[in-house]
């Protein structure tokens, strides 16, 4: 296993393959902690109310209800739903953050205790400034319950399969009628620049109008100056076509 | 030297979403047991999985399917390479006959470490009160303890009415409540190398010994013990096992004398850890059930020599229970 400095932690299987943890840092972690004080509020509002109706029994009986109650939600929320939701709490689930154990391996019922138990440490003096500090300063970005559990805190651990077909099928590509010239394309252009044209494809919804035409410009124009097609087979293409023609005649193996 | 990304898709996609099937179904029933076909299955997913992220980050740059191969990967291999047994179901009664004793006893020198400390705390409690008298003030932790001790005795002993009345199980619950946050954090501080918890257990004995030597002083023994031993049997040993857990703890961060990881050290002790944690709060359940309801009455209500008694029986008993229960088992 070999951490970084940055934001990810890389973890080297004994298969020899490596995979990348994505780590979360301290202020997406504390909005999703918000988020969980917001729902343990209510919770708690909601079993208060819930326990008054068991007031029929004695009031004495409420009140220790009541003070049994609110330690054990806010001590077991997390708890609970971290080992239900395989490491996610309300918060994390919005967020897309997940508890993983830090080699990698499957997290423990134990590791998840021990790091809840000790938010006590981590909220000294107040609003987890220890817990904070620590993710800040450690390799890992995690607080001193993650490290006596052993734990990290990531960001999306499962993704959904990415839809090419989508992307490249079906439609017609007049770059494809020069075999020749689309050799020549494949011989030339770096496994880099393919993965930025199919990259900026596949993230194409997420950029606003005019940066879309900017950028699909701008890489018609590198993949233009690497080869020229004649004028007939790019005719009337916008950038943003001409590129994905590119990308199906790199992606694809030739006809 | 790109890829030839759909047909290469198109040949593993289906291997893929079978693992994701697979291992949403391990995720899914956390409790069953799979079978040796299953695993079989599963273990030759991973490593095809395995084997295209390796093909995949050679040949393409690609990052999106590059990212979904790692996660899955990353799923597949938390799976197969764990080698700490799942707990499926957890016997209480196997537990508690066995689990948590052979546990303390597996890491005893922790917990007497952690009473030489709170001892060490209380001889300091009594020679700062014996020689500065004054030093009451500062060392007390609350100012319920500064009135006399024979004018307390005496006030209790002839209360008219029963102070207890209409608030025991209130006072039952913030004493759970209280005591577990004070074990926990004893027990948290482990992460300070230990300085933290030995602070808390040294200051622990410190009010203890100042306590106890201002009652003995003031002639007030019987009371004392009376007072004290009836809870004090399990509150003192469930602070010291919350300790010993922090030490676990601080010894696992420290790491003398072994070559393993920190995180390896760590997940070594953290199930000792958890057990220990269990077995503290069901001991300051107790406690706090016991302070309510019973040490807090006294003589003439409650004869001395019967809570003196009480709380000398709770502790052999609990002797009895961590130093011999489940020793004959494996």
């Amino acid at each position: 296993m070999s951490p970084t400095r940055t934001s990810s932690l890389t973890i080297e299987t004994p298969e020899g393959v490596s995979f990348t943890l994505l780590l979360a840092g301290p202020v997406t972690r504390f909005l999703a902690w918000l988020i969980d004080l917001f729902a343990i509020v209510a919770l708690n509002a909601i079993a208060q109310n819930a326990l008054q109706i068991a007031g029929f029994v004695g009031a004495e009986f409420v009140q220790a209800a009541v003070i049994l109650e609110y330690f054990a939600l806010s001590t077991g929320y997390s708890i609970c739903l971290e080992w239900l939701w395989r490491g996610q709490t309300l918060g994390k689930r919005v967020l897309g953050l997940r508890v993983m154990d830090a080699q990698g391996l499957r997290l423990d019922f134990s590791q998840i205790v021990i790091r809840n138990l000790l938010r006590t440490v981590d909220m000294l003096p107040a609003f987890y400034l220890v817990g904070g500090a620590a993710t800040v300063f450690t390799r890992n970005a995690q607080r001193l319950g993650d490290l006596a559990a052993n734990t990290i805190v990531v960001r999306s651990p499962r993704i959904e399969q990415p839809d090419l077909d989508r992307l490249l099928g079906g439609k017609f590509n007049s770059l494809l009628d020069y075999q020749h010239l689309a050799a020549r394309l494949r011989q030339r252009t770096t496994p880099e620049a393919a993965g930025i044209a199919l990259s900026a494809l596949l993230r194409r919804e997420d950029f606003d109008a005019h940066a879309r035409v900017e950028l699909f410009d701008e890489l018609a124009g590198y993949f233009q100056s690497i080869v020229e097609f004649p004028a007939d087979a790019v005719e009337n293409l916008t950038g943003e076509q001409y590129v994905r023609n590119t990308v199906e005649i790199l992606f694809r193996s030739s006809k | 030297m790109i890829l030839d990304l759909p047909r290469f898709l198109a040949a593993e996609r289906p291997y893929w979403t079978e693992l994701e099937s697979a291992l949403d179904r391990v995720e899914g029933e956390p409790g069953r047991r799979p079978t040796l076909a299953e695993i079989k299955s599963l273990h030759y997913l991973y490593q095809r999985a395995s084997a295209d992220l390796a093909r995949f980050a050679t040949f393409s740059s690609e990052p999106e399917t590059r990212r979904y191969l790692e996660s899955l990967v990353a799923c597949a291999y938390a799976e197969i390479h764990e080698t700490r047994e799942a707990r499926r179901r957890v016997n209480v009664w196997r537990w508690l006959a066995r689990e948590l004793p052979q546990t303390f006893r597996r890491h005893v020198r922790a917990f007497w470490l952690a009473v030489a400390i709170t001892l060490a705390g209380v001889a300091f409690g009594v020679l700062a009160l014996r020689i500065d008298p004054e030093a009451k003030a500062v060392i007390m932790p609350f100012q319920g303890l500064l009135e006399s001790p024979s004018e307390r005795v005496a006030r209790e002993e002839h209360a008219k009415v029963d102070k207890m009345r209409g608030v025991k199980t209130t006072f039952a619950a913030e004493l759970m409540t209280h005591n577990t946050q004070v074990a926990l954090t004893t027990l948290a501080l482990g992460m300070t190398w230990g300085v933290g918890t030995v602070l808390v257990l040294f200051y622990n004995g410190v009010t203890l010994g100042a306590v106890s030597a201002d009652y003995v002083q003031s002639g007030q023994s019987s009371f004392l013990m009376g007072w004290l031993m009836p809870h004090g049997a399990a509150e003192i040993p469930a602070i010291l096992i919350a300790s010993q857990a922090g030490l676990i703890l601080a010894g696992a961060l420290i790491g003398w004398g072994t070559s393993a990881s920190r995180g390896e050290r760590l997940r070594a002790v953290s199930r000792d850890v958890l057990t220990l944690v269990c077995g503290m709060a069901l001991l300051l359940v107790w406690a706090g059930i016991v302070e309510a309801f019973f040490s807090q009455y006294h003589e003439p209500v409650v004869p001395y020599a019967l809570k003196i008694a009480f709380g000398a029986v709770e502790l052999l008993a609990l002797a009895l229970y961590l130093g011999r229960s489940g020793a004959s088992s494996p």
